[in-house]
C-alpha cells in the first residue's frame, strides 16, 4: 500500500485551489486527475470570467487554469501528480484504487479531498444516439482543445450560462448556430451571454424544445415543438430545422459516484443538481478525514469552487497539524467571498439547495 | 422582452445612456441590466467612475463627470456588456468590443448590426487596437450616422 499525505482526486478549478493551499501551508500532496491534461473543465473554457479579482475574474477559463497551476508548481518536491489516472474505487478507512495504464494501485491518505466536479445531463428524445448530437462539453472539448469544428450547422438546446457560451464560441469558430431551444418560459443564463448572441444574429427561442432528431447515419435535422405554461407540447407547433449538429446543454449533475461508494451520507437535492454528500460546516462528510470541495458538492460557477477549494485547503492543512500564517484571516475571508457569490438572484438556487441539505431525505446510492 | 428574447427594450438601452449633450465627450455605455456577481469594470477603471461596491451583484453605477472614456472597462467586461459612445457633427462613434475572424481594416465600410443581429446601416471601421491588455478582445472603433445612437451595437462583415 501507498501511503500519502493528502490526496486530491480532480484537478479541477476546486482541486487546484486547495492544493496551492495545502503545499503552502507544507503539506504533501498527491493529485490524480483521469485526463491527459491538468484543469479540468477550465482548459477549453476560452471566455472571460466573472466574479471579482480573486477569483481571476476578466481572466480566460485556460490562463487561469495555469494560474492556479503556477501556484503549485514552486512546490514540486512536496507534490505529487497523476495524469490519466482514474481513481476507481474508495473505502471508508481513506483507501483509493487508481487505474492507469493498465496497471491498479492502491494508495491511503491521511485526509481525502474529492474534487471530482459534475457531468452532463441528456436528453432523451427519439433518434438522440444519432451522430452529430453532442453534449456542451464535447462540442468545446473537439473546438477549443482539438481545433475541430463539430459540424456547420448547429442548434443548442438549453439557454443556460453554458448553453450560451458554448452557442458563442462555436460562432467564433465558424459554425452557423441557427438557433438556441430553451423549454423555460426564460433564458436561463446570464442575459449578457444571452445578448451577445443576439447581436450574433442567433434566435433564443424559449418555450420550445427538440421533438426528435432526423436522419439515418447521422443527424440530417431536428424536430421542434413548442411547450405551453406546464412544459406539455403544443400540437401542430412543429418546425424542422436542417443541421449537422445538435448540442444538448440542459444541466449539470454532480460526479457523486467515489462519495457514495465510500459510504458517505448523500442527500438527492434537485437545486443542488442532484445527489450530493450531507458535510459539516468545514465540508467534510460523514466520514472523518474525507472532504468534498467544487461542483460535486452542488452545480455552481467556477468562481465558488476555487474558493471552495481554498477553504477546504485551510480545513486540511489544520487538521494535519500545520499552521499556515494568516490561518484564520483566510478562513473568513473564504467564507464571505463564497457568501458575496452566493447572494445574488443568480445564488437563490444554491442558498436554497444548502438549506434543503442540512435537512433532506437521503438518497440511494446507484 | 431581455428575458425572452436576449435583447433590452429601447426604454432599457436609453436607460443606460447619458443626455446627448454630455456624449460631445466619450462615455462608457453600460449595458448590464441584471444582478450578477461580477465587478471588474469597477476595478479596471483607472479613474473610479464606475461603482459596484462591496457586494458585487449590485449593478454598475457610472459617474459620467468622471468618465474620461478611456475604454479600459470595455475589454474588462466578461459580458461585453460595456462600449464608449461620442458624438460628432452628424457621426455617432463607437468603440465597442469585438472577438471575431477576420478583424476589419481601417477605413472598410462594414455593416452596422443591432442587438436583435439586424443589419442597420453601413459604418466606417476608424480604428482597430488589439494590445495585450485587452487579451484578445479587440477594439473597434466606428463611425455610424447618429440616428442609430440607440440601435447599433455591433459590426459584421459584408463578406459573410
Amino acid at each position: 500500500m501507498n501511503q500519502r499525505e493528502v490526496i486530491i482526486i480532480g484537478s479541477g478549478p476546486a482541486g487546484l485551489s486547495a492544493a496551492g493551499i495545502l503545499l503552502r501551508a507544507g503539506a504533501h500532496v498527491a493529485m490524480f486527475e483521469r485526463s491527459p491534461l491538468i484543469g479540468g473543465q477550465l482548459i477549453k473554457q476560452t471566455h472571460k470570467f466573472f466574479g471579482s479579482q480573486k477569483q481571476y475574474a476578466k481572466t480566460r477559463g485556460y490562463d487561469i487554469a495555469k494560474k492556479l497551476y503556477r501556484d503549485i508548481e514552486a512546490y514540486q518536491d512536496h507534490f505529487e501528480l497523476h495524469l490519466e489516472a482514474t481513481v476507481v474505487a474508495i473505502y471508508p478507512d481513506r483507501v483509493i484504487s487508481v487505474y492507469r495504464q493498465g496497471v491498479y494501485q492502491k494508495y491511503q491518505a491521511q485526509a481525502i479531498i474529492i474534487a471530482t466536479g459534475a457531468s452532463e445531463r441528456l436528453l432523451s428524445f427519439p433518434n438522440n444516439d444519432l451522430p452529430g448530437i453532442y453534449g456542451a462539453g464535447a462540442v468545446q472539448t473537439l473546438m477549443n482543445l482539438y481545433g475541430v469544428l463539430p459540424g456547420k450547422n448547429a442548434v443548442m438546446v438549453g439557454s443556460g450560462n453554458i448553453g450560451l457560451i458554448v452557442s458563442y464560441q462555436m460562432m467564433q469558430a465558424g459554425v452557423n448556430v441557427k438557433a438556441v431551444l430553451e423549454a423555460a418560459p426564460n433564458i436561463g443564463g446570464y442575459k449578457v451571454h444571452a445578448s451577445k448572441l443576439r447581436r450574433l444574429g442567433v434566435p433564443i427561442m424559449t418555450q420550445t424544445t427538440v421533438k426528435r432528431a432526423i436522419g439515418m447515419t447521422a443527424i440530417e435535422a431536428i424536430e421542434t415543438i413548442r411547450l405551453d405554461e406546464k412544459w406539455q407540447p403544443i400540437e401542430d407547433t412543429e418546425t424542422t430545422i436542417p443541421i449537422d449538429t445538435l448540442c444538448i446543454s440542459v444541466g449539470l449533475t454532480p460526479m457523486h459516484q467515489l462519495l457514495s461508494m465510500a459510504g458517505a451520507e448523500m442527500r438527492y437535492i434537485s437545486e443542488l443538481g442532484g445527489c450530493v454528500p450531507h458535510m459539516s460546516s468545514a465540508h467534510e462528510t460523514s466520514i472523518r478525514n474525507i472532504f468534498a470541495c467544487g461542483d460535486v458538492t452542488g452545480i455552481e460557477e467556477a468562481s465558488s469552487a476555487i474558493v471552495e477549494g481554498q477553504f477546504i485547503g485551510l480545513i486540511v492543512s489544520e487538521r494535519l497539524g500545520y499552521a499556515l500564517e494568516g490561518y484564520h484571516l483566510l478562513k473568513h475571508e473564504c467564507t464571505t467571498e463564497l457568501g458575496i457569490l452566493r447572494c445574488g438572484p443568480f445564488g437563490e438556487k444554491i442558498r436554497l439547495g444548502q438549506q434543503k441539505l442540512k435537512g433532506g431525505s437521503s438518497c440511494s446510492n446507484d | 422582452m431581455l428575458k425572452r428574447l436576449g435583447y433590452p427594450s429601447l426604454e432599457q438601452v436609453k436607460s443606460c445612456f447619458p443626455q446627448q449633450d454630455v456624449l460631445l465627450k466619450p462615455k462608457a455605455i453600460i449595458e448590464c441590466y441584471e444582478a450578477i456577481p461580477c465587478n471588474p469594470c469597477e476595478t479596471s477603471c483607472p479613474v473610479h467612475a464606475i461603482t459596484i461596491g462591496q457586494d458585487i451583484n449590485h449593478r454598475p453605477q457610472l459617474d459620467v463627470d468622471r468618465c474620461t472614456g478611456c475604454g479600459m472597462c470595455i475589454h474588462s467586461c466578461p459580458g461585453l456588456a460595456i462600449c464608449v459612445v461620442s458624438l460628432k457633427q452628424d457621426q455617432a462613434i463607437f468603440k465597442i468590443p469585438y472577438e471575431f475572424l477576420p478583424l476589419p481594416h481601417v477605413s472598410d465600410v462594414w455593416h452596422g448590426v443591432n442587438r436583435a443581429g439586424e443589419v442597420i446601416a453601413p459604418v466606417k471601421i476608424l480604428e482597430v487596437r488589439s494590445t495585450p491588455i485587452q487579451d484578445h478582445t479587440h477594439i473597434v472603433t466606428v463611425a455610424i450616422d447618429q440616428q442609430y445612437l440607440y440601435d447599433f451595437i455591433t459590426i459584421r462583415s459584408p463578406h459573410e
